[in-house]
């Protein structure tokens, strides 16, 4: 770069903020050795330091996004940036990337503090790092929240150290100088850049150094749009899943499961002749099933389908939704009586919630290379510090000895805070004495993988004179599993105590701390049972909100009914925060909420606050017969979403483009919710084994017509994104499909009870096999 | 152990293998060509979606015996090099739709739509809502908006 290449931008020109602008000063630390590292302290920060309060508040106050971003300040200085000699910048992330767009906001937090194009930051995905404790763990859509600083005081710090080299480089000193796009420039019009100064910045010994933070007002890259970082690599099937690696050695595994819900293998009969079968090299019994190591996927296929197993019963055998039903209903705490007031009106309601999977398209998979005395895993991994300490506990080896890789995940929903596939890949390598790589089947993935347990939500509400006095909410589920803990050891144990008693009080915790009611209705209570723990669930995409939040809104619905009043004006009237309040507006402003609707179409609105922001959305339902009568092959048509108006406050938003695609995706789930997607229990396993059964939406459910407002915000905190939307679309949908059909739904998704759309698959051979008229099918 | 033999991205490609492996396998499992995903195996999430002879096919059902010696199978790895530039039209259209969320499914959404473009072109028209409604590709994180929008500017483009 030469001394007249310099940038025409005045705003870069300036050397020193604008009055306006308050800076906050922060330490961070150059450490030492021969590149350029920084990292941030935030236990010393200048007031960012919180204390984890004893006993959960409501979560107005200090919500689940306090507690995980407070957990993670302790090590926050461990995390670093690196500058390398080639003028670009790394950073580790310790978290996963499965869609949500971590990778790519991470890397504009680091381009706005370093002065970098964001083309010229690598965030790749940190290994398991045990020293990290609670700070690697990709959940409760806490990354942006947790991140947001640390990562901006390293790249600050970062920054520093190049400007204080350069100003040696330069003969001038580093106040004079202006970073701008990996160059820095005097004021005498000489430059150098970043590659010529990444060595010279780096120091021998670690120090502390404090630096100042952009403040909002001066963010050139916050704020806009940007396109995702790996796009690129995703058109051009480029982008690397866990089954694309190639590890030498680790040759295609699958495992044969039982015929019942968590079964578990007692005898291959046939073990000579699946060795004998073409392909196959290897079989293990695991404490799952019957583990197949073979040439190609296929050969793995047909060696599960020929097996002949002695299966012993899984803990659900011989039952079916309605004993789940029943179960769930005794378990239902009583509700508060109502108030002894004569004018009183009071309404009760329940609304049932099937099971529904929470099933990514890549899925459970992990490549394990298992010897004697270490361990290699790479997988798809949210909480891979606790992956990494269950597995060398497995393995009988010490934590140490295990490494694990974490790599970008084809989706996941909740599904990978959990790491079944990895768990299981490491006892099969053991088993096998082999590497493996292995992958569920879809089949597998969709009856035993991890999936939202089935509960009620019961309201009940009580008002008069036009006001609403009590809005009580009780919700009963079947055990939500919280046992991947913090993403730590510690954590995970203390959720795993006998009888269920740990992991009910993270139940609780994650429900008191995430689940709030905005509206001003008097007293207010909402309150969590759980029961059973036989299934294999986990946090499925915005956990306890999108049903807790659809029993509340059909309840607004009906108390907005039972005063005369229109839905949107009662909600508006009753609110109790502005922001709220004026996502609210926006949608039915947008959305020309009220207009006339044909019979049988409806329009429907709902609210949700959550992760730091809150949410509202239109939508219009078209349940004509036109609609519902649809035939479509290895799918369900249905009552069509004809339109989504979506409104998000999520506060500071670091980039709009992403925030935009996970509304999105989340009006996608929460249509599904309402809809068509649903697990149904039948003799002892989940009847649906793909995506012809398992109806998430497709095409030709999806509304034709989608509008998402990002909202402004002068906030300078960024809330959380990847979840946001659920609640609200699957609140709004249940409100306007009871509005279009007539009467309110008293279970979900609406189809679960209409007769099955299609022939089960069986369960023995679990898993079926592939068509062979794929050419006849051509297009 | 039989010899199979077809044309893949260009080049024609032989692998030893038993005719019943499903070319899906053959791809990933042998031939290292990992842009066709696995999503069910049974034709059914349309996540490996590639082309043979220029139409769309799932090479998870399709028995590796069943090709040709002049079938010529195009993955997203050859998208690209069928047309001058660096870039399928339907490829520009993504990154400029910013479609992809995890992007698992995205190489067979890709070939799925270049295939409906044809299609309709065959048909001397262009793309309608029930041709986007009919498309079979499932998409989990809910991209279904951006690859309408993607659509129709790849089909302008192409």
């Amino acid at each position: 770069m030469n001394a007249h290449d310099r940038s025409p931008d005045p705003a870069h020109e300036e050397d020193a903020a604008p009055p306006s602008v308050r800076r906050r000063s922060f330490l961070g630390y150059v450490i030492g050795g021969a590149t350029l590292v920084a990292a941030a302290d935030l236990t010393l920060a200048d007031g960012a330091v919180a204390a984890i309060p004893t006993a959960p508040q409501p979560a107005e106050a200090y919500d689940l996004n306090d507690m995980l971003t407070d957990s993670c300040r302790p090590t926050a200085n461990l995390i670093t940036v690196t500058v390398h000699d080639d003028g670009t910048a790394s950073f580790a992330l310790p978290r996963l990337e499965v869609g949500q767009g971590i990778t790519t906001s991470t890397a504009m937090l680091i381009a706005e503090e370093l002065e970098l194009p964001v083309s010229k930051v690598r965030v790749t995905l940190a290994p398991a790092r045990p020293e990290l404790l609670f700070n690697q763990l990709t959940g409760g859509s806490n990354t942006t929240i947790s991140t947001y600083t640390p990562i901006r005081v390293a790249a600050a710090a970062a920054k520093g150290a190049l400007l204080e080299a350069a100003a040696i480089q330069l003969g001038d000193t580093a106040e004079n100088l202006r970073a701008r796009n990996g160059v820095v420039h005097a004021p005498g019009g000489s430059s150098v850049t970043y590659a010529e100064l990444a060595t010279r910045a780096a120091s021998p010994v670690t120090r502390a150094v404090r630096v100042e933070l952009k403040d909002t007002s001066e963010f050139v890259v916050i704020g806009v749009g940007q396109s995702r970082v790996d796009a690129r690599d995703s058109v051009m099937g480029r982008k690397d899943f866990t089954t694309d690696l190639q590890v030498k050695g680790a040759l295609p595994t699958m495992v044969c499961r039982a015929p019942t819900l968590n079964g578990t293998p007692e005898r291959l009969r046939n073990r000579a002749e699946i060795l004998r079968m073409p392909g196959v090299r290897n079989v293990a019994k695991v404490d799952t099933g019957i583990a197949v190591r073979a040439d190609t996927f296929g050969q793995c296929i047909d060696a599960i389908r020929a097996m002949k197993v002695d299966w012993k019963d899984g803990p659900v055998a011989g039952l079916g939704d309605a004993d789940i039903v029943a179960s769930l209903r005794a378990a239902q705490a009583a509700l508060p009586a109502p108030p002894d007031n004569p004018l009183a009106e009071t309404i009760d309601t329940e609304v049932l919630f099937y099971f529904r999977s929470n099933s990514a398209m890549d899925t459970n998979s992990a490549i394990a290379d298992v010897r004697k005395d270490r361990a290699t895993i790479w997988s798809g991994l949210k909480s891979p510090i606790t992956a990494q300490q269950r597995i060398a506990e497995a393995l009988g080896m010490s934590q140490d000895r295990v490494k694990v890789n974490v790599v970008t995940g084809g989706g996941s929903f909740g599904r990978r805070l959990f790491f079944d596939g990895a768990l299981e890949a490491a006892k099969i390598s053991q088993a096998m004495g082999k590497p493996v790589k292995l992958m569920w089947h879809r089949a597998d993935d969709a009856r035993v993988g991890r999936g939202h347990p089935m509960a009620t939500s019961r309201v009940r509400a009580v008002h008069a004179n036009g006001e609403v006095l009590a809005f009580q909410q009780s919700h009963t589920s079947i055990e939500t599993d919280f046992r991947h803990g913090l993403g730590e050891i510690i954590t995970a144990n203390s959720a795993d105590l006998p009888g269920g008693l740990g992991n009910l009080g993270f139940a609780e915790t994650v429900f008191e701390l995430t689940q709030e009611v905005p509206y001003d209705f008097g007293v207010i209570t909402q309150t969590l049972t759980e029961t059973d723990d036989r299934f294999n669930t986990g946090s499925m995409r915005n956990i306890y909100s999108p049903d807790v939040r659809v029993a509340g809104e059909l309840m607004v619905d009906r108390l907005a009914a039972a005063m005369g009043q229109d839905p949107y004006e009662f909600r508006r009237a009753n609110l109790r925060n502005d922001r709220v309040r004026a996502v609210l507006d926006t949608v039915a402003d947008v959305g020309d909420w009220g207009r006339s609707m044909p019979a049988g179409t409806a329009q429907g609105i709902a609210i949700h606050k959550e992760y730091k922001g809150c949410s509202a959305c239109l939508v219009e339902v078209d349940n004509r017969p036109e609609q519902t009568g649809r035939d479509i092959r290895d799918g369900v048509g249905g009552p069509r979403v004809t339109k989504v108006v979506f409104a998000i406050d999520v506060g500071l938003v670091v980039n709009p483009r992403g925030l935009e695609a996970q509304m999105q995706g989340c009006i996608n789930d929460g249509i599904a919710l309402a809809l068509t997607s649903s697990m149904h229990l039948r003799d002892g396993h989940f009847l649906e084994a793909s995506w012809d059964n398992y109806f998430y939406t497709r095409q030709w459910n999806t509304p034709p017509d989608v509008e998402v407002v990002v909202m402004p915000s002068d906030s300078a905190q960024p809330g959380g994104a990847g979840e946001a939307g659920v609640a609200a679309t699957f609140a709004a949908v249940a409100c306007a499909f009871a509005r279009a059909a007539g009467s309110v739904p008293t279970y979900f998704p609406v189809n679960h009870r209409d007769p099955l759309e299609f022939t089960p698959k069986p369960v023995v051979p679990p898993i079926p096999q592939s068509p062979t008229n794929g050419l006849k099918l051509t297009y | 152990m039989p010899r199979q033999t077809f044309v893949l991205n260009g080049k024609p490609t032989t692998v030893d293998v038993h005719d019943d492996v499903r070319v899906l396998w053959v791809l990933r499992d042998l031939l290292g060509v990992t842009g066709p995903k696995y999503g069910c195996g049974i034709n059914v999430c349309k996540a490996c979606t590639s082309h043979v002879n220029g139409r769309a096919f799932n090479p998870c059902s399709v028995r590796v015996g069943d090709l040709e010696k002049t079938d010529e199978i195009t993955t997203i790895e050859g998208l690209a090099d069928t047309v001058d530039g660096d870039l399928h039209p339907m490829q520009q259209a993504w990154l400029d739709r910013d479609v992809a969320q995890c992007g698992y499914c995205q190489p067979g959404q890709i070939m799925a739509a270049v295939a409906l473009v044809r299609k309709v072109r065959r048909e001397g028209r262009s793309i309608t809502e029930a041709d986007l409604d009919g498309i079979r590709n499932i998409c989990r994180c809910g991209t279904y908006t951006r690859i309408r929008e993607a659509i129709a500017q790849g089909e302008r483009q192409m």
